[in-house]
């Protein structure tokens, strides 16, 4: 069994109130850090540690902390993007659910390093009674001095507050993130300038997600240099992966960076491999935005080696023949799944979910969902392949935020591994009606041995 | 002047310029002028925040700056992106523009109507002009346009959304030139639509100017709506008493009749000087008016093609500065 950092005690009794988490070892990061630390020293922990940003462009973290403007007389925000909403990814609401402390002793820790003295939770509209238990949390922390003015004699005061938003995934970009918190229409703002320099009421603000801001629990506790020396390369520490699709055990699993990804899909503790003694069809490995990996491309990469669990071994091959860590909104499909009817509805997503502000994502993203959803339901056309390659490869790149970049990733990955299967729906409308799912076995399992 | 500003080099198309810092790449491609300017459908000089959305005035640059002259990965917006010193920037000159201008184009065209014939704006269009320079000559757009219908706002002014790029040049225009902020934009995505929050007819003083900005026919004059196509009108310079505004606008006439009254603009069509609706919806009589002369209506509209301006050319600022 790996090692679980966020995880670990998930399973005690009582872990969402305060009594039990203060039991099982928490608050002593924060106790450490305001007793015996300066805010520089943990801003060092976090970067000797290698953390880098969960939320899915995998940033580091100990970097985007040192871009913070620190003009004075002006506060500075620390924000905690829970505006989880990536199809496929469902980790921060279970490290929310399941233990609300730990993210208020991360934003605790994160507000100290940076010197924010209010801080907010942005939260998407649909975890409702996730707000609920988190405030319920921050009212505990408040009763027992660890929020609020002068936390335990130490002289930093901070004040923390949940804002839910409603409902849009736009909103977890960050920048979008900051207009809506603002109370504004949630549209993405023109970078630069980067929030660390102008974000939210123009002043400098961090953003990170709820599963990074958890990890500077660890990190505080330990030292940044055994945090570090958990994972592989530059991809350090652990991971939440939430495991969907068509596997035994669905569910959120912590990793050590560096698994395989055959032994996660495979190994017993992990998914416990594909549902119904299925064969794998395809993977998507980082949430709905990231590149699919057809079934030749999930276990090895194009050279052969094995693929692990990491933000590089993930990306290996580039677009190509790699994908992306993500969000770790781990999506297996096995061999009865129809990946256009799969791309349809990711384009339908990005289509709903586009904010509308700037040209090409808004037309664009219509458009794709209008052409897959005539190939899928049989009124397709050969040229519409080429159509669809056209219309993503103008939208990518070419917008202000990266909602355009992940509408138009997954229907460029599924036509430049799964064409046969779309020129199938092309060639058999009646069939693709009747049987609802892709070229089965055949075609698309002999590029194995090939 | 005393201070000293140091000036920074931008090079565009081949072009060299010393700008100050902190101008755009679109302002300095301004100030080099012809071919090498960027259109700009959203972006408007007077309008606080406007810019970076419709995505036509991509450019690519070839070299960040002196200090550091790696590529930018992505084509960036130029009404947004700062030039840094040493600046390279490929407009015209480079494919990939060109091709991502092309595509944008071809999105912002496959919901708007294309009812060029029936359309009021026709001839003074920035979609037109842009189609027309950029656009393929068809379109691989199959399904059923968006629509809306079309809605009063105010007494004077009607809109038709269906048109609309969503440039939000009209939301800045209600937000910084009035004081009330009863326009924006529901909805997302491609269901966006510009509103007046439930219909809210708006009734400020200078709330007309939004159809000024407008660089599609989405929000029309409807005091001069069907009355005639703007390239048989003659833009005339005029002026007028204004209390409110500085009186200087353009009356566009048919034979002795003012058909409608707009603002000034620029060769890029931007107006500097915003005119109040008493002035832009009110003042139809020739006697409200003193007469200057022709208009010089720049840059690629049909209206420039009008004959007279030969015989008169008056307004040549371009002339005078050489």
């Amino acid at each position: 069994m790996s090692r679980k950092l966020l995880l670990n005690n998930v399973h005690v009794e009582g872990i969402h109130t305060y009594d039990v988490y203060r039991k099982n070892g928490g608050y002593t990061a924060v106790e450490k850090a305001l007793k015996s630390m300066t805010p520089e020293e943990v801003v060092e922990e976090v970067k000797k540690s290698g953390l880098r940003g969960r939320g899915g462009a995998g940033f580091p973290t100990g970097m985007k902390w040192s871009f913070i403007a620190k003009p004075e007389g002006v506060p500075r925000h620390f924000l905690c993007n829970a505006d989880e909403s990536e199809p496929g990814t469902f980790k921060d609401r279970y490290l929310m659910e399941k233990i609300p402390h730990l993210l208020i002793e991360g934003m605790i820790l994160s507000s100290f390093a940076l010197g924010c003295e209010q801080s907010y939770i942005y939260i998407r509209g649909e975890y409702m009674y996730v707000l609920r238990i988190l405030e319920k949390a921050i009212a505990e922390a408040y009763q027992n001095g660890w929020l609020g003015k002068n936390i335990k004699g130490s002289g930093f005061n901070l004040d923390l507050a949940v804002s839910p938003g409603a409902g849009a995934y736009i909103c977890g970009e960050e920048t979008a993130l900051i207009e809506s918190l603002e109370g504004k229409r949630g549209n993405p703002r023109m970078k630069p300038p980067f929030p660390a320099i102008q974000g939210l009421w123009q002043r400098p603000t961090v953003v990170n997600n709820v599963e990074t801001i958890c990890a500077i629990v660890p990190i505080v506790n330990e030292g940044g240099d055994a945090y570090a020396g958990i994972g592989i390369g530059r991809s350090t520490g652990t991971k939440l992966i939430s495991a969907g699709g068509n596997i035994n055990k669905p569910g959120v699993y912590e990793i050590e960076m560096g698994i395989t990804v055959e032994e996660f899909i495979y190994g017993d503790q992990y998914c416990g491999g594909i549902k119904n003694g299925k064969k794998l069809k395809a993977c998507v490995p980082g949430g709905s935005s990231v590149p699919i990996l057809p079934h030749y491309l999930v276990c090895k990469t194009a050279e052969g080696t094995d693929r692990l669990m990491s933000y590089e071994s993930l990306a290996e091959g580039g677009f190509a023949t790699g994908s992306m860590l993500g969000s770790g909104g781990f999506i297996v499909y096995d061999e009865d799944q129809c990946i256009v009817r799969n791309t349809w509805n990711f384009s339908r997503f990005y289509h709903h979910e586009s904010c509308g502000q700037c040209s090409p994502c808004r037309e664009g993203t219509g458009w794709m969902e209008k052409v897959l959803h005539r190939l899928e339901y049989g009124h397709g056309k050969m040229e519409d392949i080429d159509l669809l390659w056209d219309i993503q490869r103008k939208i990518e790149g070419n917008t202000i935020c990266p909602l355009g970049d992940a509408a138009a990733w997954p229907v460029a990955a599924a036509i430049r591994h799964f064409r046969e299967e779309f020129e199938w729906h092309v060639k058999e409308p009646n069939a693709c009606m009747t049987r609802n799912y892709g070229l089965v076995t055949e075609k698309i399992f002999e590029k194995v041995n090939a | 002047m005393s201070e000293q500003i140091q000036q920074i080099k931008v090079t565009i198309d081949d072009q060299t310029i010393m700008v100050d810092p902190g101008t755009t790449i679109l302002s300095a491609a301004r100030q080099i002028g012809g071919n090498v300017v960027p259109p700009a459908m959203c972006f408007y000089s007077s309008l606080k925040g406007s810019g970076g959305k419709c995505r036509t005035c991509l450019v690519e640059v070839a070299a960040g700056s002196e200090k550091d002259p790696r590529p930018m990965p992505k084509l960036v917006a130029s009404c947004s992106t700062t030039v840094m010193d040493g600046m390279i920037v490929k407009n015209k000159s480079s494919e990939r523009v060109l091709d991502a201008r092309k595509g944008v184009v071809e999105l912002l065209l496959i919901n708007h109507p294309l009812d060029c014939p029936v359309c009021d704006q026709a001839g003074e269009c920035s979609l037109q002009d842009l189609a027309f320079e950029h656009g393929a000559s068809h379109s691989r757009y199959e399904f059923e346009r968006r629509e809306f219908d079309k809605i009063d706002i105010g007494e004077y002014i009607k809109l038709h959304m269906t048109r609309c790029i969503l440039c939000y040049r009209c939301v800045y225009t209600a937000n910084q030139l009035t004081n009330k902020r009863e326009h924006g934009v529901l909805k997302r995505g491609d269901a966006a639509e510009i509103g007046t929050f439930i219909e809210n007819s708006l009734d400020n003083e200078f709330i007309g100017n939004v159809i000024d900005v407008c660089p599609v026919g989405a929000l029309t004059d409807k005091t001069f709506r069907f009355r005639s196509r703007v390239w048989y009108t003659k833009p005339m310079d005029a002026t007028c008493n204004c209390g409110k505004c500085s009186g200087n606008a353009v009356v566009w006439m048919i034979g002795d009749e003012i058909a409608r009254v707009t603002a000034r603009k620029d060769k890029y069509g931007e107006v500097k000087e915003f005119i109040c609706n008493d002035c832009r919806f009110n003042k139809k009589e020739l006697s409200d008016w003193k007469i200057e002369g022709p208009r010089h209506i720049d840059r690629h509209s049909v209206i420039s093609a009008n004959h007279y301006e030969k015989a008169a050319p008056i307004h040549t600022p371009l002339l005078n500065k050489a």
